[in-house]
């Protein structure tokens, strides 16, 4: 509207101005310049002439007078030859041309319109053509984006979809009666005549067999207040719910911490109170909320959402040390954490022994009982464990006698020197065992007085551990340092002790069973102490196995080989236990003598193939050979003397060697007995996925998804056809149309309601208020 | 929050609906004696509400639909809200409600040894869009699981096994007391054949159980339905018979004669002689993979594509004399002992063995897996029988000292172990399916005329076949076999035509050679070091990583505070930060290797308390 004013406007200052120049021309021409005319030619030729001869004559005397301005222009300066304004310092205006020599009124409305002209602004250029249709582009995509981000949930729905079933609008499946669907059924035989007669008659519905006429009209009528009734129910259902939720976030919102205190202790109290009146109307009831509360504790054990590693705690531990209140808090949340994970009392008959039970948890650190002997069953894996742990407990027995094996890492004679610590660690661990042996059979001798003694100073032992254990780890660092001190001497002391006999224990097979006495344990202790290289092993008798507590202690390198030599000499001594078939074979007698007569032969027969050896070898070169090779690139002779005999120096050498990173763990590491090939299977490698697809940023995010087996090999048929169902399925004969608003639950009307809520959830509920507000004054 | 009512009238609907419930059934002629109450009137207030609450949602509907329709609507959009919010069992036309609404429920347990996903692998925070897709497939997987533990109630037969009374060793119970208990079918099943001119014999059932082919070291071949006992061929090689075997079906047979390796039909007809294998001394076919196995004299392991008649691949193990092998049947890789005592495991893709183990310090006798592919029991010239876990570990989980060794063992499919040792047959059980064998009592013992020399479960029949120099023993071990067959894979019953359909079948699903690897689950897993590989060669070729985060730019502030040096600063802090989570992630890397090394060596049953540990 305002648009088209001003270019009315301008439209007629343009006509105006028009016609104004029109009569500045009729009145200028006469006196023009006279640089284009040419009709007039013969008077101002002379004219300029003239002109010519006074500039050359003022030219002459050099000094440069005064030059004229060329009429181009009205001046007040009228000179006989032009006009000029110079000298007046006044712009000209429109009007003093106009000016004539006398007033006249006609032209005064002319004034006037000049005057008004020149006090409005001057219109601005229209932009040019590409901004106007880039600014109209930008509206234009404005809008349709605004009109088509109401699909995006659709869309993204379908994109999600297991199945897209299309066309999209399914035929609703109706039940009509058959009298509905074949429009030209009649009544034909005599009976079903008579039927439908007396149906007529009875005022009996015919086509829908469920409602009468009457019931019909009852349900027409279903009151137009009914209906009323119902929606305004419905909606100040709504309405409340709305109030609670915005109830509920503003008491959320609450920053206050003494308003949320108190709100729980208040909630606390009537959970408290709720439970005792359950407990007095229904004790079953009572009892589940009991469970439930014991089950949350469980929970909680599991979790340890209480303990100082969450993101608050660990925020309040940092202002514990200058805020009482954040103390508080903590202390708070500790006590609360040991409220939940404490174990409950169990019933009271056997109320003594469980008080036994858990003062003796109390008592004993829980490095102790970390390993319980599960049920008495042959559980292999716990066996071998077991034994394991049983092995190493009993090497760390005699400290004395049972150093710690350290190899001397030389980085560059590695690979002989492991092998001689090797076979010296073999040589060692036979006499270990041997010694063991010594060790039970003077336990043997005493195996009676032990139990009554156990109970009496079971307390003390217990207590002794704990202070032991405290006391160990204080001294973790030292001990450290003193056993990498000591080892190598003891080694040496080792090897020149006197080899025993070559008995060969089932260690493999052994059960866990053995006992020791009070007075080992305590001797135990106090080696402990005195050493501080060797660590307690508390042993509970019965059903707690020991276990070292810390193995931190050991250098785990040295540890592991150790581990892996004792491993693989005793995976093939193992004497296995003979068994005792009813029916031999008929050639062999099973008796002892024979059977070792045989074993005995057996040995001469393969003295010569030392069989481990042999296999150790291979494994190391195998070993070396999976092993990344590091990249010399030194040139001997360069920057320095060379020839035969010269070496190149070790710090030139170390210099031009590129170490190559060292690979992951090899699988075998641990496994003494087993050479597991670490080459890759790339035949297989070519039938695996090598790209990660679209939605996911990790492999082993894909892999999850790939894992599960969808043939009907591996599958129940139901779950093969679900797993292999097509993403898009179309009706042969079926006309595609595109998606319409109304099949997906939009009404053409409520649209743009639609889109509204969806963009602003807030909105909703004052609308809503405000509705209700309007529907209670009604 | 919590205290939020419920949507008004939540209650009283509850109650409207089981009066709705009450008349639903009523039936125009039962209205006769209600409809005196005229139309209009108002009816009571129950009636009222149970219309209300019936009809209202129809009521809005037909706003907007035309009324023609809605007497066919109306079954519809009554059932609709009845749907919505009734758990309650239907109403059947009977009046009889199911005691037990829904689907039976499956036991946790049950479903649970049908999942596949590895759980074990921790993943990153994930995107919405990733996360969604990993729910579904995680919701697919247990749909699945639970549909297959369903299934399981089909599987009608159950393992029978035996049992001694109290104090009786079950050891002590002979063969003719078994077959004098059992129904005539199943005594039928064990039976000896007398053959006692063509030597020691090897055996092999076919795969469906039904057929048995033996071969005598004298040349002795012969093929029989042994169920019903009718003999399909019969004929001699006149060459000394080392092994023989059945391919996918009943109707060819591999025999390792004394020079080449034949193949004979079941009419006894020679189809192949196969010149490329020689001197061979064991067979072992993969049925999923149409691969021939062979492991001859000259130390060669050859691999014979009997679906296309090729070669795939010949290995050479260097260790002499090949004459143990065997396969396991959960990843089809070949087991060979050898006389260092090792066996080593063969793929055909790998030129070199997959793992080695050293098992025995004397010459490996013989190697058996079991169907689960867990345990490899296997027997050698010092007299012990071990029991090794394939699992990883390839750790001897029990060990035990034979009198002469067992020189045969054989798997049964329930995990039954038998071992021939001169003339005796022992059988040793676990405790169900898939569980270790124990060695300290003998399950069964059985003496034969002669010394054995070939051992061999039937499958899907409680029958241990041994051949032994006096011919062929079919022995009855309840609780060997599987009772329940896949008909569509293996059935004992198939005719001709379900055979060749089975063989079309099997031929399209056969698993290519190269996909034999220890474990066989790695093809659901991506190729890492490709993909990193990749990566490398595409940020080379672009010159920058396209998947890196752009580095920070500081955003120009107002007031003076953008001078260069604020800048400057801003940006070194942020590259510090990054510094250090860097340093602060392989920090807690390291650490939980540490953690790792000293946890893993020991191999601990974890606690329950561990969880406590600080």
């Amino acid at each position: 509207m305002c648009e088209n004013e001003a270019e009315k406007m301008i439209a007629t200052s343009a006509e105006s101005l028009l016609a104004l120049s029109q009569q500045e021309e009729l009145v200028d021409l006469p006196k023009d310049y006279p640089l284009s005319a040419s009709d007039d030619e013969g008077d101002s030729d002379g004219e300029r002439k003239h002109q010519k001869l006074l500039e050359t004559i003022s030219s002459l005397d050099g000094k440069n007078r005064w030059r004229l301005a060329e009429r181009s222009e009205a001046s007040l300066k009228v000179s006989e030859f032009h006009v000029s304004s110079e000298g007046t310092r006044e712009k000209l205006v429109l009007s003093d041309l106009l000016q004539p020599i006398k007033t006249s009124s006609s032209l005064a409305t002319v004034k006037k319109q000049l005057n008004r002209v020149k006090s409005k602004k001057t219109v601005e250029l229209p932009l040019n053509k590409e901004d106007v249709a880039r600014i109209h582009r930008e509206v234009a995509f404005n809008k349709t984006s605004q009109a088509l981000s109401k699909w995006d949930p659709i869309v993204l729905k379908n994109r999600k979809a297991q199945q897209l079933v299309f066309p999209l609008e399914k035929e609703q499946t109706a039940f009509a009666p058959i009298e509905h669907v074949l429009s030209g059924w009649k009544a034909r035989t005599p009976l079903e005549q008579e039927i439908f007669s007396i149906l007529h008659k009875n005022k009996q519905p015919v086509t829908d067999p469920l409602l009468t006429p009457v019931e019909k009209a009852s349900l027409k009528a279903m009151s137009l207040e009914e209906a009323k009734m119902r929606r305004a129910e419905l909606q100040r259902a709504r309405a409340l719910q709305s109030y609670y939720e915005a109830k509920a976030r503003r008491e959320k919102k609450i920053k206050s911490k003494k308003y949320h205190k108190v709100v729980k202790k208040g909630k606390a109290k009537k959970a408290l109170k709720d439970f005792e009146t359950l407990q007095k109307v229904d004790p079953t009831a009572a009892l589940e909320e009991l469970e439930k509360t014991e089950k949350a504790r469980m929970m909680e054990r599991m979790s340890l959402k209480h303990q100082n590693s969450g993101k608050w705690a660990k925020s309040k531990a940092i202002m514990a040390k200058y805020d009482l209140e954040a103390r508080q808090a903590m202390q708070e949340q500790l006590a609360k954490n040991k409220e939940l994970t404490q174990k409950l009392q169990a019933a009271p008959e056997s109320e003594e022994e469980e008080e036994g039970v858990v003062e003796a948890e109390l008592l004993v650190p829980d490095v102790v009982n970390e390993v319980q002997l599960s049920a008495d069953g042959p559980n292999p894996w716990m066996l071998r464990s077991c034994t394991s742990d049983a092995k190493e407990a009993g090497t760390h027995k005699d400290p004395e006698q049972r150093p710690e094996p350290v190899v001397c890492e030389d980085s560059e004679s590695e690979g002989e020197e492991s092998a001689g610590a090797e076979e010296s660690l073999l040589k060692e661990f036979d006499e270990r065992r041997s010694l063991r042996k010594r060790l039970e059979l003077t336990q043997d001798a005493e195996p009676t007085g032990r139990q009554e003694a156990q109970d009496a100073t079971s307390q003390e032992v217990l207590s002794e551990l704990r202070a032991l254990s405290q006391k160990l780890r204080k001294e973790k660092r030292q001990s450290r340092k003193q056993t990498a001190d000591s080892t190598g001497t003891v080694l040496r002391v080792q090897r020149e002790e006197p080899a025993q006999g070559e008995e060969e224990e089932p260690l493999l097979l052994q059960r866990p069973e053995r006992v020791q006495t009070l007075e080992e344990l305590e001797e135990l202790g106090k080696e402990g102490c005195v050493q501080n290289t060797e660590l307690p092993r508390p042993v509970l008798q019965g059903q707690q196995m020991e276990r070292d507590p810390d193995k931190q202690l050991d250098a785990p390198k040295k540890k592991k080989r150790k581990a892996q030599m004792i491993d693989l000499q005793n995976l093939l001594t193992t004497k296995a236990p003979s068994v005792k078939s009813l029916a031999a074979p008929t050639t062999v007698e099973h008796l002892e003598d024979e059977e070792r007569d045989q074993k005995q032969m057996i040995r001469e027969a393969f003295a010569g193939d030392d069989v481990i050896r042999d296999f150790l070898k291979e494994k190391r070169e195998a070993v070396e050979a999976s092993k990344p090779k590091d990249v010399d690139l030194m040139l001997p002779g360069w920057g320095e003397w060379g020839g035969v005999g010269l070496q190149p120096s070790a710090k030139k050498r170390r210099r031009f060697l590129i170490k190559a990173p060292e690979g992951p763990p090899r699988k075998d590491k641990n496994l003494p007995n087993v050479i597991i090939n670490e080459k890759r299977n790339i035949h297989a490698a070519a039938h695996q996925v090598h790209v990660v697809p679209y939605p996911f940023t990790h492999h082993h995010q894909f892999e999850r998804t790939i894992q599960t087996p969808i043939g009907s090999t591996w599958n129940t048929q139901r779950a093969f056809q679900k797993l292999t169902t097509p993403k898009v399925v179309t009706k042969p004969g079926h006309i595609i149309k595109p998606i319409k608003a109304e099949d997906v639950g939009y009404r053409s009307s409520s649209r743009s309601d639609l889109s509204v809520v969806q963009r602003n959830p807030k909105q909703l509920s004052v609308r809503h208020k405000k509705q209700l507000k309007k529907n209670s004054v009604e | 929050m919590e205290t939020a009512p419920k949507p008004g009238g939540d209650a009283p609907p509850k109650k409207n609906k089981l009066q709705a419930k009450r008349k639903k059934p009523r039936r125009y002629w039962e209205e006769e004696e209600t409809a005196p109450t005229p139309a209009g009137a108002s009816p009571g207030p129950p009636h009222s509400k149970k219309r209300k609450q019936e009809f209202r949602p129809q009521r809005s509907k037909n706003t907007l639909i035309q009324k023609k329709s809605w007497i066919s609507k109306k079954p519809q959009v009554s059932k609709k809200p009845r749907e919505q919010r009734n758990p309650e069992p239907q109403r059947t036309l009977s009046g009889a409600q199911d005691p037990f609404p829904g689907p039976a429920p499956v036991p946790e347990e049950a479903a649970l040894k049908f999942r596949r996903i590895d759980k074990s692998k921790k993943l990153l925070h994930s995107k919405s869009k990733t996360r969604s897709r990993l729910e579904v497939a995680e919701a697919e997987e247990k749909e699945t699981s639970v549909r297959a533990a369903r299934s399981e109630l089909l599987l009608a037969e159950e393992p029978g096994f035996l049992e001694g009374e109290d104090g009786e060793d079950t050891a002590k119970i002979r063969q003719a007391d078994i077959v004098e208990a059992v129904d005539i079918a199943s005594a039928a099943k064990h039976f000896d054949l007398n053959l006692r001119q063509f030597g020691p014999y090897r055996l092999n059932y076919s795969q469906t159980g039904r057929h048995l082919a033996f071969g005598g070291r004298r040349g002795h071949v012969a093929a029989l339905d042994w169920v019903t006992k009718k003999l399909m061929c019969e004929i001699n090689v006149m060459e000394a018979v080392r092994d023989i075997r059945f391919l996918h079906s009943e109707a060819l047979i591999a025999v390792a004669q004394n020079r080449w390796l034949h193949i004979y039909d079941n009419q006894g007809i020679e189809l192949h002689c196969i010149r490329r294998c020689d001197r061979i001394t064991r067979l072992e076919f993969l049925p999923f993979h149409f691969l021939l196995a062979t492991a001859s004299e000259t130390g060669f392991l050859t691999y014979l594509d009997v679906s296309v008649g090729k070669i795939v691949t010949a290995l050479n193990a260097r260790a002499g004399r090949l004459d143990v092998m065997t396969q396991n049947p959960y990843n089809a890789v070949i087991h060979l002992g050898h006389s260092n005592g090792t066996v080593s495991l063969w793929s055909p893709a790998v030129k070199e063995p997959l793992a080695k183990i050293l098992c025995h310090r004397g010459a490996v006798r013989t190697v058996a897996v079991d169907s689960t592919g867990t345990y490899m029991a296997t027997s050698a010239l010092d007299h012990q029988l071990k029991i090794f876990d394939l699992r990883g570990t390839f750790q001897p989980l029990s060990a035990r000292t034979l009198p002469k060794g067992a020189g045969y063992l054989a798997f049964s499919q329930r995990g039954l172990l038998a071992a021939g040792m001169g003339d005796v047959v022992n059988v040793w059980a676990g405790q169900g399916k898939g569980s270790l064998p124990s060695l300290e009592q003998p399950y069964l013992t059985h003496r034969l005329s002669g010394h054995v020399h070939s051992l061999q479960f039937c499958p899907f029949e409680d029958v241990l076949g041994v051949g032994h120099s006096g011919g062929i023993t079919s022995m009855l071990v309840p609780g060997a076999a599987e009772p329940n067959f896949d008909g569509l894979e293996n059935n004992p019953y198939r005719s001709r035509k379900q055979r060749q359909e089975w063989e079309v079948k099997a031929l399209l699903e056969k698993v290519p050679a190269e996909l034999i690897c220890l474990d066989p689950r790695a093809l659901a897993e991506v190729d890492v070091v490709t993909l990193e590989q990749e990566k490398k060669e595409r940020m080379e070729r672009l010159g920058y990583d396209p998947e890196a985060k752009a580095p920070f730019q500081p955003k120009p502030k107002q007031k003076g505070r953008s001078s260069t040096a604020s800048l400057v600063k801003r940006k070194r802090k942020v590259m510090d930060e990054e510094h250090r989570d860097k340093v602060r992630q392989s920090l807690e890397q390291q650490q939980e290797q540490q953690k790792q090394e000293k946890t893993k060596p020991t191999g601990t049953w974890p606690s329950a308390l561990d969880r406590f540990v600080r």
